[in-house]
C-alpha cells in the first residue's frame, strides 16, 4: 500500500539528543564502504528498471563497470592500506563467486563484508516476499562462506527496496540499514518485530553521486569530502557523528582520481578525535550503548507531540 | 508488475566472467611489459575523425555529438563538419610539431569525402582506425548480422583502399557494439578494439575468428567525457590527464610499462579556446624521458612481444 510516508522512523529534533561520544573519546566515527560490484552483461529485466541505458550487451557502460574488479579495487585498495582504513564493503556477493580474489583480499585485510544484494542488476522491486527472504538468506549464507562472518548490516542493491524490507531485514537477525538518508546520527528504525537502526551512508559524498552524476572533479570531490569532516567534526565535539566515505573502485581506483583521494585519506587520518570504524562496529557500539537512550527520547518527543 | 520466471536463477555466477569474451585478470597481477627505449609510459593518442550525416537518425543508439534538433540541424551538423575542417588541423599541427605520433580513428565516409584529411593522415605517416561507416551506422543488438557484417567489410575495406594501410584497429562509433561485433572485426582482419574501457593495458578477446586484442582507449579521460559529458573547463582537463599521468608514470616503475590513451575529438579539442589545452598536455608529456610515442599497432605489437 502506498503511503505518504516511510513510516519507519519517527521525528526526533536535532538538538537535545542524548549525547554520543564513540570509543576512545572520539567525536567522529568515519568508515569508508566501498561498493564492490557486479553488473551483468545480460540480465533479466525486472519491469521496473531497465539495466542499461544501451541495448545489451551494453559494451561500454558494462566495461566502464568492470574496470573496478580488474584495476580500481587494487588501487584503492593500496591506497587504504596506506592510510590504515579498513573498509566494510557494500558486496554484491556474487562478486565472491566470480571474482574469489577480491573476497579473499577483502577478508586477509579484515574488513567488514556487508550485503549489496546479488548483483546490481537484480533490482529488489516487485520481489515476493519470499523472494526477498530468498535473497536475505542467500547473501547470508554467501557472506558466512567467503568471509566467516555474520551478516549485520544492508545497503539494498542499486538502492531498490520494497515496504517490507526494513521488516524483513530485521526478522532475520539484521542489525543495521544504510538505505535511509535522513540523519547524521544512528537511529532506531521502525519494524514489526527485532531491533534495526540506521547507520548513515551517503548519498551526497558518494563518488558516484559527485563524480559520475554530480559531475564533480576529483578536486571538487576532496573539497566536499573535507568540508563533510570538517563539519562533523565540529559538531561531534558536541554530539558524536558519523560519516560514511561511501566509494566505487570503477570510479575513484582510475588514474586521475587516486591522488585526491589519497589526499582525503591524509586529511581525515591526520585528526585525532576519529574512531576509524566498520559499520558494524558502529552500529553494535550505537546497539549496546544508545539505543534504549534513543528510543526513550524519540517515546518522550512523540508524547510531546500528541 | 511481476518479475520474469528465474529472476533468482543466476546461470552464470562461477568463477570468471558472466559471458566467454575475456578472461578476468587482475591489472596487478600480470607479468610487467618493457617498452622501447625502456620508456615508463607508450603515449597513444588518439584523434577521431567521425562524419554525423545530416539525416541521420538516433537510434538504436544515440551517438555521442549526434544530431538531435529537428532536420535540418544545421547547428549540431555544421558544428561537428567544423571539427574535420578546422579542428582536426589545430590538432594535426600540435601532434606534427611536437613529432608526435598518432592512430587516427576514421569514419570511412569521411575519408572517402574529405580526401584532404585522408592525405594529411598519409603525410604525416598516422596510423588509420576503422570507426566504422559513420556516425549514422551504429553497431548494436537489432543490427542483422549480415548487415552489420557489410558495415565492418565496407569501413575496412575502404580504409585500406584509400590508405595502402593494413588497418587492423576497429572503434565501433560510439563505443557501440552488438554481440556479433568482435566476431566479425576479428573476421575481417582486425587485431584489436578500442570499445572496451575496462582496463589500463591491452589484453585479449576470444573469437569466433581467433584472438583480438582490447586496447585501453582512456574513456574517462577523454575529451568526450571531460568537456562533452561532465563539461569541464580546458584548466580541469589539463589537471586530470597530468594526473592521469603522473599517476601511471609512477606506477609503471613498479609495476611494469603503461599506456596514456588521450582520446580527442576535432569538433571538441580543435576548437579554439580549448585547443591550447591539449598542447599543454602534449608539451608537458612529449617533453618527458620515458616516454614512447607510438600508435596502437606498435603499442600492442611491443605488448604481444612479451606475453
Amino acid at each position: 500500500m502506498r503511503t505518504e510516508d516511510p513510516g519507519l522512523y519517527d521525528y526526533l529534533p536535532y538538538y537535545d539528543r542524548p549525547k554520543i561520544t564513540w570509543p576512545g573519546g572520539a567525536h567522529l566515527a568515519f568508515w569508508c564502504a566501498p561498493n564492490i560490484e557486479h553488473y551483468e552483461l545480460n540480465p533479466p529485466l525486472n519491469p521496473s528498471r531497465t539495466s542499461w541505458p544501451r541495448p545489451v550487451p551494453d559494451v561500454l557502460n558494462y566495461a566502464w563497470r568492470d574496470y573496478g574488479n580488474r584495476v580500481g579495487i587494487w588501487r584503492m585498495m593500496a591506497a587504504m592500506d596506506r592510510y590504515g582504513v579498513r573498509g566494510s564493503i557494500s558486496l554484491n556477493v556474487a562478486v565472491c563467486d566470480h571474482f574469489p580474489d577480491i573476497a579473499a583480499a577483502c577478508r586477509e585485510r579484515g574488513w567488514e563484508f556487508f550485503s549489496h544484494g546479488v548483483y546490481n542488476t537484480r533490482y529488489t522491486y516487485n520481489m515476493s516476499e519470499d523472494e526477498e527472504r530468498a535473497v536475505i538468506e542467500d547473501v547470508k549464507a554467501s557472506i558466512r562462506k567467503w568471509s566467516g562472518q555474520e551478516l549485520s548490516g544492508w545497503l539494498a542493491p542499486a538502492l531498490t527496496l520494497t515496504e517490507r524490507t526494513m521488516d524483513l531485514l530485521a526478522e532475520a537477525g539484521i542489525t543495521y540499514t544504510l538505505d535511509l538518508f535522513h540523519d547524521d546520527q544512528p537511529l532506531p528504525v521502525n519494524v514489526r518485530s527485532g531491533r534495526l537502526i540506521s547507520v548513515p551512508y551517503s548519498l551526497e559524498i558518494n563518488d558516484f553521486t559527485t563524480l559520475f552524476q554530480g559531475n564533480a572533479t576529483p578536486r571538487d570531490y576532496t573539497d566536499a569530502i573535507k568540508a563533510q569532516f570538517d563539519r562533523l567534526y565540529l559538531e561531534g565535539a558536541e554530539n558524536g557523528q558519523v560519516m560514511c566515505l561511501p566509494l566505487h573502485p570503477f570510479l575513484i581506483g582510475q588514474p586521475h582520481r587516486m591522488k585526491q583521494f589519497e589526499e582525503a585519506l591524509e586529511y581525515v587520518t591526520s585528526h585525532d578525535k576519529v574512531w576509524f570504524a566498520t559499520g558494524r562496529e558502529i552500529a553494535g557500539y550505537y546497539m549496546q550503548h544508545y539505543f534504549d537512550a534513543f528510543a526513550a527520547a524519540i517515546a518522550e518527543s512523540r508524547r510531546r507531540d500528541a | 508488475m511481476r518479475l520474469p520466471p528465474g529472476y533468482l536463477d543466476y546461470p552464470y555466477r562461477r568463477p570468471g566472467m558472466d559471458h566467454a569474451r575475456y578472461a578476468y585478470s587482475n591489472l596487478f597481477q600480470r607479468k610487467p611489459v618493457t617498452w622501447p627505449g625502456e620508456a615508463r609510459v607508450a603515449l597513444w593518442i588518439v584523434p577521431t575523425l567521425e562524419f554525423f550525416p545530416l539525416d541521420m537518425a538516433p537510434k538504436p543508439v544515440k551517438p555521442p555529438g549526434g544530431l538531435e534538433r529537428p532536420f535540418p540541424d544545421y547547428w549540431n551538423y555544421t558544428l561537428r563538419d567544423y571539427g574535420n575542417r578546422v579542428g582536426f588541423a589545430r590538432i594535426f599541427k600540435a601532434l606534427e610539431r611536437r613529432g608526435l605520433k598518432a592512430s587516427v580513428a576514421m569514419s570511412c565516409r569521411l575519408a572517402e569525402r574529405y580526401t584532404h584529411v585522408l592525405q594529411e593522415v598519409k603525410r604525416l605517416g598516422y596510423e588509420l582506425i576503422a570507426h566504422g561507416i559513420d556516425m549514422h551506422h551504429i553497431h548494436a543488438t537489432g543490427v542483422p548480422r549480415e548487415v552489420e557484417q557489410e558495415w565492418i567489410e565496407r569501413a575496412l575495406a575502404t580504409l585500406r583502399k584509400l590508405s595502402g594501410q593494413p588497418v587492423t584497429g576497429w572503434y565501433s562509433p560510439a563505443y557501440s557494439e552488438s554481440s556479433d561485433t568482435l566476431d566479425l572485426v576479428a573476421a575481417a582482419g582486425c587485431d584489436y578494439v578500442c570499445d572496451w574501457v575496462n582496463d589500463d593495458m591491452p589484453y585479449a578477446l576470444n573469437t569466433a575468428a581467433g584472438p583480438l586484442y582490447a586496447m585501453p582507449h582512456a574513456y574517462e579521460i577523454s575529451d568526450l567525457q571531460i568537456f562533452h559529458f561532465y563539461k569541464y573547463k580546458p584548466a580541469q582537463f589539463v589537471e586530470q590527464v597530468m594526473d592521469h599521468f603522473d599517476f601511471i608514470n609512477r606506477e609503471a616503475a613498479t609495476s611494469g610499462g603503461r599506456i596514456m590513451a588521450l582520446s580527442l575529438r576535432p569538433w571538441i579539442s580543435g576548437v579554439p579556446h580549448r585547443i591550447a589545452a591539449i598542447e599543454q598536455v602534449l608539451d608537458r608529456m612529449a617533453g618527458r624521458a620515458g616516454v614512447w610515442s607510438a600508435t596502437g599497432a606498435e603499442i600492442l605489437a611491443a605488448w604481444k612481444a612479451q606475453q
